[in-house]
């Protein structure tokens, strides 16, 4: 794709494994579930019961009142990301021009309590109910925007949707902002979907479990396997040009070594999954091979028809029982837009520490014999490079090489 | 001989370059590229009092409408069925424009092919309508599942509309639905023309698409205060730039391209329209709605588009306005074209077709820079329909009423929406690249 | 809503609609206090007067919120439209 350096300077995180890095690592670690049964509403009468919900967050301990009120839940997530990483990038904005400094995000169903709520008053009040925030609120670029004009980023912005692929999506287009001029990217996503008309519709979809036990219910390549389970949350970095970065001292997380993206045929055509190809293209992209991949973060979509295909594209590519694998979702749920952002968090911090988090509540594996896939307990390795696999509901299939800072020499 | 070497040179080592092949258009009026072109070169407009859904209640009636017939445009029941009125308008016009570029379907090499959609509020019309029977018309918070369809998710993910398309096309390279606002018409084609410069696809299906017209969106443009409320007067309702204008009027449609790598584009012998010479995005980071006055970052993205074309503002032939309608918006983007245009601001022919077509958001960058390939191919400028009285904050030449005839060579399209982004978009009649 | 719409019910509803700031000081004397100085931008205007409208069955043309900048503009135009 493009040959630009480009490093990772800051994470932030707000998910439920934990709102901030460390927080959701030490949950990773101790395989501690952030899936629980849904609080936010009485979800008794539906298939749905269970959900990853970000616990003890509250909005108004990092964004103004004000802030809170204009945006959705998926927004204020995102807020608080954002400023952690920030912070841990120890960017000052003021060093840079505003023009040099973007925001790209990734969302996947927008604002779904926002616009619930606004839809019920449309529709019991009349269209004088709905309220000035509504046009503000609820789209799919509400969060770039808001981000923008919260920390002054000025520069080429941008937003995508592409379901849970789009938090490599994002990554990805972040070097193009990168090659027109910016010097420093805020980028990931979230997602907020977990509400009443939110969660009956992902149900809608076929691949969600009805399992009502957390511990049971999204097993990823297990033989129980039954869908997944959804959450809401994400991830935010900081992503810069390397020699911009080394220039000013910045703190190197890893190294964005590789980005591609394809799109899956549609059944009837009969042609296989392009999930290998993105693999192939973003390890070309990173001028490394196979061999060189230390850990595979799965997409782990938790449907059987899924995981086959994914377990036979990592088999293909890597051989068999060649590389860890492993699925800390499992720990969250599916955070969709946010989901594959937290992904790249994790494994940053995987190849800081050189332990792999393992794929919680998998009991009973069912590939095996093809699958080398981390279970039970973090494992010790060094891991200088990671390969991150994303699927997007409706064909769209992503994959990003992250590097250690270290092994940037080698 | 050393010359023609020396320029051999020069283009191999240069990115590849994204010209537009075919184009399609299901816009206010009938569906279809030369109806499209028909409307809006005559100066008619398709602004009417909305049939969509009854807007009595309403702050504003109007909105610009797309007389659409979805079996007769060929879409299938189950299409029909599964796809917000947004997706039926994308894949409509996306056989059309694959039909315009001589393309066959099947003839495309899949991997090498990507596609790139442009929409800002996903597909609204049928999740509000979904919304409607599962919630017993609002009455219910804990909505009742029964009445969930299959398609149900589909409708709530704009991405489904990504995957429509690409299956009708039979895309498997990159694909994405770029959702920027009222600017995420031009940002996915702008998307396409980076996609095609990595080299990451050899065609790219992009474009956007909006259908907006129904309760929720109105709505929030009634409470916004920010829609026309000329609801005696529709067909004249939507006056850019002029002195009386008072709003926007909601407009709906899709217009689809077929960006190809100009090499391939040449080896087959296509028809090429006009080739993408720059694109650049900026975000105001000020307001989700307001604009500054100076229209600073609309300028800068101005600017940077024409360096990365490498012109400067006397050659560009023609500007199509983000000319919305309403009093900041046209005002600021009159400041913008004077700081990023400098003189020639006072001389280029700017037009807004919103006047014509109504605003239909995530969908309009595209269906504009249909307007701008056409006006390029058949050097005619459509004007600003309605344009009555100058108003001294907006001085420029805004082509009044009446289509011009003038050789276009190479024209900018600008777009501006909530959340602060501002983008533009040069395109160009094909030239060598050595002249 | 007979009696006539005053500063604490304005106050009332600028709380719930937008939500105060903690350190912004809605108590006090705000009547000719700019909504801008108060931290409320022209949607959160749009926003109070969205509210209004709802709950004191009047509207607001145009022009009146064109000229909105203080609660005192808030409170003369809500009580002439009330008494319309």
């Amino acid at each position: 794709m493009m040959g630009r350096p480009t490093v990772i300077t800051g994470v932030g995180v707000a998910a439920p494994t934990g709102v901030g890095a460390e927080a959701h690592w030490a949950n990773l670690l101790d395989s501690k579930s952030g899936i629980t049964r849904i609080s936010r509403f009485d979800a008794s009468g539906y298939h749905v019961q269970l959900a990853g919900e970000v616990h003890d967050f509250d909005a108004s301990d990092h964004i103004p009142r004000r802030l809170v009120a204009e945006t959705d839940h998926m927004t204020h997530l995102a807020f608080a990301a954002t400023q952690e990483a920030l912070d841990g990038a120890q960017l000052n904005s003021a060093e840079h021009s505003d023009l040099e400094l973007s925001v790209v995000t990734a969302n996947s169903s927008a604002g779904a309590a926002f616009g619930q709520r606004e839809l019920e008053k449309l529709y019991s009040e009349g269209p004088g109910a709905v309220g000035a925030y509504m046009s503000i609120a609820w789209f799919y670029a509400a969060t770039t925007g808001q981000l923008s004009i919260r920390h002054g980023l000025r520069g080429p912005c941008g937003v995508i949707a592409t379901e849970q692929a789009g938090g490599l999506d994002a990554l990805g287009h972040s070097r193009r902002a990168l090659d027109k001029g910016a010097r420093a990217v805020v980028v990931g996503g979230s997602d907020a979907a977990l509400t009443p008309y939110g969660v009956v519709a992902q149900y809608a979809n076929g691949n969600l479990t009805s399992c009502t036990d957390p511990g049971r219910a999204y097993l990823p390549f297990d033989r129980a396997a039954s869908g997944y389970v959804a959450g809401e949350g994400g991830a935010m970095v900081i992503v810069e040009d390397t020699a911009s970065a080394t220039g000013r001292g910045a703190p190197i997380l890893g190294e964005l070594a590789g980005y591609a993206a394809t799109f899956d045929p549609h059944p009837r055509t009969g042609r296989p999954s392009t999930l290998r190809r993105a693999a192939q293209l973003a390890l070309d992209d990173a001028q490394l091979g196979a061999d060189q991949i230390d850990v595979v973060f799965a997409d782990g979509y938790g449907t059987s028809a899924m995981d086959t295909v994914e377990v036979e594209t990592i088999a293909a590519l890597f051989g068999r029982r060649a590389v860890p694998v492993t699925v800390p979702k499992t720990a969250t749920g599916r955070l969709y837009a946010g989901g594959a952002a937290l992904d790249v968090v994790t494994a940053l911090l995987c190849m800081r520490d050189g332990l792999i988090p393992p794929s919680i509540n998998i009991t009973d594996p069912a590939f095996d014999d093809q699958l080398d896939l981390v279970i039970g307990a973090p494992r010790d390795a060094p891991v200088r490079t990671a390969l991150v696999l994303a699927r997007g509901y409706g064909g769209f299939n992503s994959a990003v090489v992250l590097r250690r800072p270290d092994s940037l020499h080698q | 001989m050393k010359v023609h070497f020396l320029r051999w040179v020069a283009e191999i080592m240069a990115a590849p370059r994204a010209v537009i092949t075919g184009i399609g258009v299901v816009a206010p009026g009938q569906p279809g590229r030369e109806q499209f072109w028909e409307l809006i070169s005559n100066g008619r407009t398709a602004t009417r009092t909305i049939s969509l859904f009854d807007p009595a209640e309403f702050r504003s009636h109007l909105g610009a409408e797309c007389i659409f017939d979805a079996e007769r445009e060929g879409l299938s029941h189950q299409q029909i069925r599964r796809m917000d009125r947004a997706g039926q308008f994308a894949v409509v016009a996306t056989r059309e424009a694959l039909a315009d570029s001589g393309l066959q379907i099947g003839s495309v090499i899949p991997e090498r092919t990507a596609v790139s959609i442009g929409n800002a509020i996903g597909n609204s019309i049928l999740m509000e309508q979904e919304y409607r029977v599962l919630s017993d018309n609002g009455s219910r918070w804990l909505v009742d599942e029964r009445y969930a369809v299959p398609h149900l998710y589909s409708a709530v993910v704009s991405s489904s509309i990504a995957t429509e398309v690409a299956w009708d096309v039979g895309a498997e390279g990159p694909t994405s639905l770029i959702t920027t606002g009222c600017c995420s018409g031009i940002d996915s084609v702008g998307y396409a023309f980076d996609l095609i410069r990595e080299g990451a696809a050899d065609i790219v299906v992009t474009g956007a698409t909006e259908a907006p017209i129904y309760p929720i969106t109105a709505a929030c443009f009634d409470t916004l205060r920010a829609s026309s409320t000329r609801n005696d007067t529709p067909a004249s309702a939507c006056r850019p730039f002029d002195r009386d204008r008072d709003g926007l009027v909601l407009g709906e449609g899709s217009a689809m391209f077929v960006l190809e790598e100009f090499g391939h584009a040449r080896a087959r012998g296509a028809r090429i329209y006009a080739e993408v010479i720059g694109y650049s995005a900026r975000a105001n980071g000020y307001h989700m709605t307001g604009l500054r006055t100076d229209g600073r970052e609309m300028a800068q993205a101005i600017t940077a588009a024409m360096d990365q074309a490498q012109i400067n503002p006397d050659q560009i032939d023609y500007v199509n306005a983000h000319g919305s309608g309403t009093r900041q918006n046209d005002r600021h983007e009159t400041a913008a074209y004077k700081s990023s245009l400098g003189g020639r601001a006072y001389e280029v022919p700017i037009s807004s077709i919103k006047s014509m077509v109504g605003h239909s958001l995530g969908g309009i960058g595209s269906i504009e820079i249909a307007a701008c390939a056409l006006a390029i191919q058949r050097d005619v400028v459509p004007p600003t329909a309605n344009y009555e009285t100058p108003d001294p904050e907006c001085d420029l030449d805004y082509v009044p009423v009446t289509a011009r005839e003038l050789k276009v060579n190479t024209v900018l399209s600008v777009g501006s929406g909530f959340g602060g982004f501002q983008s533009a978009i040069l395109l160009s009649a094909l030239k060598d690249r050595a002249a | 809503m007979s009696t006539q719409f005053s500063l604490t019910d304005l106050k009332s509803i600028m709380r719930r609609c937008t939500g105060a700031d903690d350190a912004q000081d809605l108590d006090g004397d705000i009547l000719n206090v700019r909504f801008r100085d108060l931290g409320y931008d022209s949607l959160a205007v749009l926003e109070i007067a969205s509210n209004i409208q709802r709950a004191y069955k009047i509207a607001f043309p145009d022009e009146a919120i064109e000229q909105i900048l203080t609660p005192a503009d808030v409170l003369s135009f809500t009580n002439i439209a009330q008494a319309a």
